[in-house]
């Protein structure tokens, strides 16, 4: 049979999962959101929201952006990590939760009954996984310095894109879609170089952001705390 | 707060660009994931006609792309730009709704 690629389509689609993976995992997405929505309320403030609105913009728009790599394979922005640093996990995952399900129900990318494996993978690894692996580095390298904040978010990125196409693979593997070490292997050896691009466009934006409004970010580093206050004297 | 509203506008300038301009001229070639479905040969196991195809919405949009706007360019441009407001103002509203209730007034 022959097979026209589907262009554009980017998330695991309906028919992969098999229905107990597609619950559990439906239910662990459900479960991220509403514990992501409890802590924005009793967390964040105001002036989180409309960067809030930023990224998801951005991250949407990023994401359809294919970017060709070897082999005639193309790989694109998975933006979980980059939503981690810039809004702290919680308001992240909110954010990639957005994106995925205007994708899914707007676009048919993504399948609806694929819906909450794509929010776990794609978010709770890229978010949680990616700010925490980041914020490790940051600290051990340079809290407040641009240097540990880019090695931090290059590594926290390329690695959140690898660990999710792995998980990935265990997921196809447990609805019988392709055996374990077949899927894993392709997925690892793909996602190994489309984490680079995935490394590249998180560290770009981090670093922009870093040098023109660091106060915006997360864990916002001193200098911009301390200007912030000097600001508002 | 001058600085932030720049700030907002710029970078929903900047996503609103990239999808209307880079969108359309995205590789075409498949993602790791298609990449992998279609050496490993899983790709059939996608539902054709998915529970997504079935609402409102697939009357509008083939994917991303306008099912009205023959042109595939202008199309994925169109529906790139219409997906980057819907996720900017969802998001926004959700978080504006969610950090209201602790604001004090």
């Amino acid at each position: 049979m022959f097979f026209v690629p589907i262009h554009l389509a980017m998330h695991i689609p309906d028919g992969y999962l098999s229905l107990p993976v597609s619950l559990v995992t439906g239910i662990m997405a459900i479960a991220l959101i509403a514990l992501s929505l409890n802590r924005v309320q009793s967390e964040y403030k105001e002036r989180t929201v409309p960067l809030m609105g930023v990224s998801a913009a951005f991250i949407f728009a990023a994401q359809m952006v294919n970017f060709p790599i070897i082999g005639g394979t193309s790989g694109h922005l998975m933006g979980g990590t980059l939503a981690g640093i810039l809004l702290g996990p919680w308001a992240g995952s909110l954010v990639m939760s957005v994106v995925f399900i205007v994708q899914s129900v707007m676009f048919q990318d993504g399948g609806l009954t694929a819906l909450g494996a794509n929010i776990t993978i794609m978010g709770l690894i890229g978010t949680f996984g990616g700010y925490y692996l980041y914020r490790m580095i940051r600290f051990l390298i340079g809290h407040h310095t641009w240097l540990g904040m880019s090695v931090g978010t290059a590594i926290a990125s390329w690695t959140s894109v690898v660990v999710a196409a792995a998980v990935c693979a265990v997921l196809l593997a447990l609805s019988d879609t392709v055996p374990l070490a077949l899927g894993m292997t392709a997925m690892l050896t793909w996602h190994f170089i489309i984490g680079i691009g995935e490394a590249f466009i998180t560290l770009s934006v981090t670093s922009f952001i870093w040098k023109t409004r660091p106060e915006l970010i997360y864990d916002a580093p001193n200098m911009a705390i301390n200007q912030t206050e000097l600001d508002n004297l | 707060m001058n600085k932030n509203r720049i700030f907002i506008f710029s970078g929903l300038a900047l996503a609103l660009s990239i999808a209307a301009f880079l969108s359309p001229f995205a590789s075409k070639n498949p993602d790791g994931l298609d990449r992998v479905s279609q050496d490993l040969k899983f790709t059939e196991k996608a539902a054709a006609e998915s529970p997504a195809k079935q609402l409102p919405f697939a009357q509008i949009f083939e994917e991303y792309s306008f099912k009205a706007v023959p042109n595939e360019k202008v199309s994925t441009a169109l529906a790139g730009v219409t997906g980057t407001l819907v996720v900017f103002g969802l998001a926004w509203g959700i978080g504006k709704l969610a950090v209201r209730k602790t604001e004090p007034k």
